[in-house]
């Protein structure tokens, strides 16, 4: 394991080399969709005809971009495959000097292609699937502003630029799930979305603070240049800092609560932002800081027990919603789960939880679209209680949502497969020397044929079984331009896993180009069974669970009104696990209570309290002269209390040792 | 001799002012168009000013000017700006005009209201541009008349109640620190090589003043009671929700975008640069933990107010809090935040007033509970309000974010704890900002009037458009601010005797940087 250390940060520290050619152009990445943005906000209505389709071709230039950029990359030296570009002195104060700088290696680029060619397919499908919105102009303003976002996540070559790209993601995420704000509820759950991120957010800001603090820079380079000469505590702080910043972003348990209920934004939007990308910028972060991450293993306990938690967490939830879109977004918590359990599993993983998220991007996404076409095709319907049968009417989402199935259940060759099964086998073989992981590879497992029940009870009740919609709904097939993107999906969630993968688990392709960064484990001996038995198992009990929701959910009656006598489970699954309730009786109505308390303080209550004492001390004046004077005198004595103050704290610093206790600040 | 920007700059408003007394009550157009014009003129050379400022130069005020003024008592006219000066000088010339064009409806006493504006303006920018202290004085008394009159003659319904506080409150204050520049005044008769027997009021020589520690305190407190009650520091705090709240727009906006800074730029100038062991030794802590209960106190109580300008008046108090909480936690990045934080609050905050003003003439009145759903109706005017509040709750990316984190971070360098504690002020601004939003702008439409209200005039496109221009390019473009900033902090911490922490891994050998 040292040895893998050691080897992770001599790559990470070696020098990057000056961007030239394309990816010169990281900087048109951001600039050319923010304008877009810009544009299409600040033309207004003038640019209802024309702005989609603006927007659109900048997503398609930064995809053909990000191309140019990897064929760029490709052709380098896998040492050499790390450009950087620093722009200008953005915050230059004291010891701190942070550069507008961008970094492509073959870790971002992973990322410009997902999102860029998951926003392009996005944009295209969202021209058919927004066509009745008014505002859909605004609605690709916001896309086009996310873009630009996660790219500057992605490329940035320090923290605190991350950062920007980080709250800018989140901007971007706010305003599309409040797209619709004029229901309460929708922009309830935009800022339900900001608030919880922010909380992840204080964690970010924490570990640059630290960062700075440790070593005096907050760029990639320098922090993890000087991992090997920080405290165990310093590493272990920072790493823990950064896995609150990442379950904001990623929604990871406890901080999940916000992703189910955003979305309550359009369904691309819910495609791109809440499914494919940003969510899983949490991974990135972790991926990023590899170097870290590699040198606490209690950090990286905390990250897979996070993960395992939301692993179950999500798929448990999962299995009683009734929102089609619900599902999905618990599926996603519970596949980025997976994903951070892989990075979590150190030098070895970080590739593999890479490797997830890109054929999650694809399946995910799919089958967010493909729900988005479900919807479009019956009214917004979003209760699967009333579809059912639809398999008949929309041949093309249909077979494109039975690929994203596939390949997130992880049956093989679809790409699911090979990512989940990368990370449990993982998993298992760190059981060989440390037994506890057998621990984490049951609860995968397990996790897994959970979401074999759920996504099968999904396509049960969405496709097949006898139709249970309402007489006046007459399903359709959507247009070609939402068809077409699902079959580009579809695609790549068939064929990504093996892509990327390849067949022999000790040399997958996507591990070896992002050994630069994260460096690459030697694999340990023979694990207790062999990897193909194992698989078979695993294969095997997916397959069962996938049954089971298939008997129970299509070839049995789903009624259309959820059934009120259920077991304990299932009304506890149906209630969320009782995060929300937890949450608001704990800490809002707490909150709130506390907020009322202080007005009170601050007006009745002081007004009072100095009212009172100006009556007292002139009581025998008359009532019309108190009030008079009143005002005069409850200024003074507020001046008077703070002075009391000072001066209190004045005589108590010079009579009491207080200084031994300040130091500890 | 050189051009005399500072004298020229600081009394072309009031000549302004002079000038517009004399026009007929009558020509109103003339008359808002004629303090436009001198509003924008003294921002044109202050602009030029800036042009000419050198942030590498050795001397500690630049533009400087003295003239004998009452040489009896050691009294001069002497201006002179730094770094920090400078910015708070231009934010003030650039909001005035700003003001001014917000303001062109006010219909009652027109020319009086215009011609207020205008001494307020000298008065602001003499503040900041004193070098002599009896002179910061008198600008720092004189400020609170016309702003007495903007509130108490052009407020809302509650104005000369909120007005009198206000002036009580302040001028009260204001009495103890008279009492602590006259001691210091005394102190200078005889004491000082050059000063003789009159003594002086020049600030340059009065940081040459050797004084004890004890005496050190008790003169800090006489000017920082001052100054926390101009920030309004928690517990002296209560003036500004009655103050922010019943002034009419143009009141609140120079309220709370440029006179609450003179209380931070006071500790800066003042209270620390003069009593240098007082404020390390003794009330650094003291000062840093009522920053911090205003950043919570502040923004918890924001959080429920009913008013919108009365929330927005709430989280000045939060916001100033981190500006204190920077200022005594004496690092460079932790000051150069706080200096930062005073223009970033400026426009933010003074973006959301402008904003808020622009509903209040659409509805005339002030309750969050009378809007909601505004954003179909006046998409623009919702837009801006969104720019400026992300800005309030330091959306990085906008100009708010480079300064609280830098506050956040030179706090968190040398007080982890405060810094820590304070990182978790962020959740609540986000809170307070998006509750605002969303009850005003998201949601149907609950009030019928409404339903037919008008987006933004031009004009009013004109007045809120320079301001979140300068919110964003002041977010991504921060380098120049801090460059000026930087000297003349770098100043007051080495008479702090204050360096930056190191690092905790000191570069050793086989360090790869």
């Amino acid at each position: 394991m040292t040895d893998v250390v050691l080897a992770v940060q001599e790559t990470q520290a070696a020098t990057a080399g000056t961007a030239d050619g394309v990816v010169a152009l990281m900087w048109l990445l951001i600039a050319a969709p923010l304008v877009g943005a810009a544009v299409l906000l600040l033309a207004g209505r003038r640019s209802d005809k024309w702005g989609h389709w603006l927007a659109t071709a900048i997503a398609g230039f930064t995809f053909l971009l990000g191309i140019l950029m990897f064929v760029q990359l490709r052709g380098l030296d896998a040492e050499k495959r790390a450009l950087t570009r620093k722009h200008y002195e953005w915050i230059p104060i004291g010891d701190l000097k942070v550069d507008f700088g961008l970094l492509l290696d073959p870790l971002s680029i992973c990322f410009v292609l997902l999102i860029t060619g998951v926003a392009t397919l996005v944009h295209i499908y969202s021209i058919g699937y927004m066509d009745h919105d008014h505002d859909r102009r605004r609605f690709f303003a916001y896309l086009n502003l996310f873009i630009a976002a996660m790219l500057l996540l992605v490329l940035a070559d320090n923290f605190l630029l991350l950062y920007v790209g980080w709250e800018g993601v989140g901007l971007a995420s706010m305003l599309l799930i409040g797209f619709w704000g004029d229901v309460p509820a929708n922009a309830t759950a935009a800022k339900k979305a900001f608030i919880v991120n922010r909380v992840g957010d204080v964690g970010l800001g924490l570990a640059v603070m630290a960062m700075f603090a440790t070593v005096g820079s907050v760029g990639f380079t320098e922090v993890f240049a000087r991992v090997g000469d920080m405290s165990g505590a310093t590493v272990t702080g920072i790493c823990l800092l950064l896995l609150l910043a990442a379950c904001g972003k990623s929604a990871q348990f406890p901080l999940h609560v916000w992703l189910p209920d955003a979305m309550a934004g359009p369904t691309p939007a819910s495609a791109l932002i809440h499914a494919a990308t940003m969510v899983t910028a949490g991974v990135y972060l972790i991926a990023r800081s590899n170097t870290l991450f590699t040198a606490s293993s209690t950090a990286r306990t905390a990250v897979i027990t996070v993960g395992l938690m939301t692993v179950l967490v999500g798929g448990i939830i999962a299995c009683a919603q009734d929102d089609i879109k619900k599902v999905l977004a618990y599926s996603t918590i519970s596949q980025i789960g997976y994903m951070m359990v892989g990075v979590g599993l150190g030098p070895a993983g970080y590739a593999l939880g890479i490797f997830h998220l890109l054929t999650h991007g694809f399946f995910k996404a799919l089958m967010f679209l493909g729900a988005g076409s479900v919807m479009h095709g019956i009214h917004n319907e979003t209760d699967m209680r009333r579809m059912g049968g639809l398999r008949k009417y929309m041949p093309w989402t249909y077979w494109t949502f039975l690929i994203g199935w596939l390949a997130i259940i992880g049956i093989p060759p679809f790409a699911g497969f090979f990512s989940k099964d990368g990370i449990l086998e993982l998993a298992f073989e760190e059981g060989r020397d440390h037994p506890e992981y057998y621990v984490v590879f049951a609860l995968g497992l397990l996790g897994a044929i959970i979401t074999a029940f759920y996504m099968t009870r999904l396509m049960a009740m969405t496709f097949w079984g006898p139709h249970r919609f309402a007489k006046d709904v007459h399903p359709h097939e959507s247009p070609r331009i939402m068809t077409v993107p699902l079959a580009v999906l579809a695609v790549g969630a068939a064929a990504s896993g093996l892509l990327l993968g390849g067949f022999d688990p000790k040399h997958r392709p996507i591990a070896s180009w992002l050994a630069p960064v994260v460096g690459e484990a030697e694999h340990h001996g023979e694990a207790l069974i062999s990897p193909l038995v194992l698989t078979l198992i695993t294969v095997t009990l997916i397959a069962a669970a996938a049954y089971a929701a298939f008997n129970r959910y299509a070839r049995n009656p789903v009624p259309v009104v959820a059934p009120d006598v259920v077991l304990p489970p299932v009304t506890w699954a149906r209630k969320k696990l009782y995060f929300d309730t937890v949450y608001e009786s704990v800490l809002m109505r707490p909150g709130q209570w506390l907020a009322r308390a202080l007005v009170y303080v601050d007006g009745r209550g002081v007004d009072g309290l100095v009212n009172g004492a100006g009556a007292l001390v002139g009581g025998t004046s008359g009532r019309a002269r108190r009030v008079q004077t009143g005002f005069v005198r409850s200024y003074a004595m507020w001046m008077l209390a703070g002075a009391v103050l000072l001066v209190g704290v004045l005589l108590f610093r010079t009579l009491a040792p207080i200084d031994a206790l300040m130091e500890r600040f | 001799m050189t051009f005399p920007w500072l004298t020229t700059i600081g009394v072309l408003p009031l000549v302004g002012a002079l000038l517009i007394a004399v026009i007929p009550r009558g020509r109103v157009a003339l008359i808002k168009s004629a303090a436009i014009g001198f509003a924008v003129a003294t921002l044109a050379l202050t602009v030029a000013m800036m042009t000419q400022f050198r942030s590498g130069s050795d001397a500690q005020f630049q533009f400087a000017q003295s003239y004998q003024w009452i040489p009896d008592y050691g009294i001069g006219f002497r201006v002179g700006v730094d770094g920090v000066a400078l910015l708070l000088i231009a934010l003030t010339a650039f909001l005035v005009p700003v003001v001014l064009l917000a303001s062109w409806n006010v219909t009652s006493k027109t020319k009086s209201y215009f011609v207020l504006i205008l001494v307020l303006e000298t008065a602001l920018i003499g503040c900041f541009a004193a070098t002599d202290v009896f002179l910061f004085y008198v600008f720092f008394e004189v400020m609170l008349v016309p702003m007495y009159f903007l509130i108490g003659v052009w407020g809302g319904e509650r104005r000369v109640y909120a007005a009198v506080k206000f002036f009580l409150y302040t001028l009260l204050a204001g009495l103890l620190m008279l009492v602590a520049i006259l001691t210091m005044y005394f102190r200078t008769k005889n004491g000082l090589e050059g000063v003789g027997a009159n003594g002086t009021f020049e600030y340059a020589k009065w940081l040459e003043l050797d004084i004890p520690q004890a005496t050190q305190n008790w003169l800090f407190l006489g000017f920082a009671i001052a100054f926390a009650v101009k920030v309004p520091l928690f517990p002296f705090h209560t003036w500004l929700p009655d103050a922010h709240t019943e002034a009419p727009t143009g009141g609140s906006v120079l309220l709370a975008a440029v006179m609450l800074k003179i209380g931070t730029f006071g500790f800066l100038r003042y209270s620390i640069p003069l009593f240098p062991e007082a404020a390390r030794d003794t009330f650094a802590t003291p000062m840093m933990i009522l920053g911090l209960i205003g950043i919570f106190y502040g923004a918890l109580v924001a959080i429920v107010q009913k008013d919108i300008k009365r929330l927005v008046a709430y989280t000045s108090i939060a916001h100033l809090g981190y500006i204190v909480l920077g200022l005594f936690a004496f690092t460079s990045q932790g000051q150069a935040g706080s200096v930062l934080y005073m223009i970033n609050h400026g426009l933010s905050t003074g973006a959301l007033f402008l904003i808020i003003g622009f509903l209040y003439e659409r509805r005339h009145t002030r309750l969050i509970s009378e809007y909601g759903g505004l954003r179909k109706v006046v998409p623009v005017l919702a837009g801006t309000f969104l720019i400026a509040g992300l800005s309030s709750l330091a959306l990085p990316g906008l100009n708010g974010f480079v300064s609280e984190f830098l506050v956040l971070l030179g706090t968190y360098s040398r007080h982890p704890a405060l810094g820590i504690i304070a990182t978790f002020g962020i959740i609540l601004a986000a809170l307070y900002i998006l509750i605002a939003y969303q009850r005003t702008m998201q949601g149907e439409i609950t009030v019928e009037a409404n339903r037919d209200l008008k987006d933004l005039t031009i004009r009013e496109k004109v007045v809120i458009g320079p301001v979140l221009v300068l919110i964003i390019a002041l977010g991504v473009v921060p380098g120049p601010a801090l460059r000026v900033i930087e000297p003349a902090v770098e100043r007051v911490l080495d008479r702090v005797n204050a360096t930056d922490p190191a690092p905790s891994l000191t570069e050793t050998a086989g360090s790869s940087k």
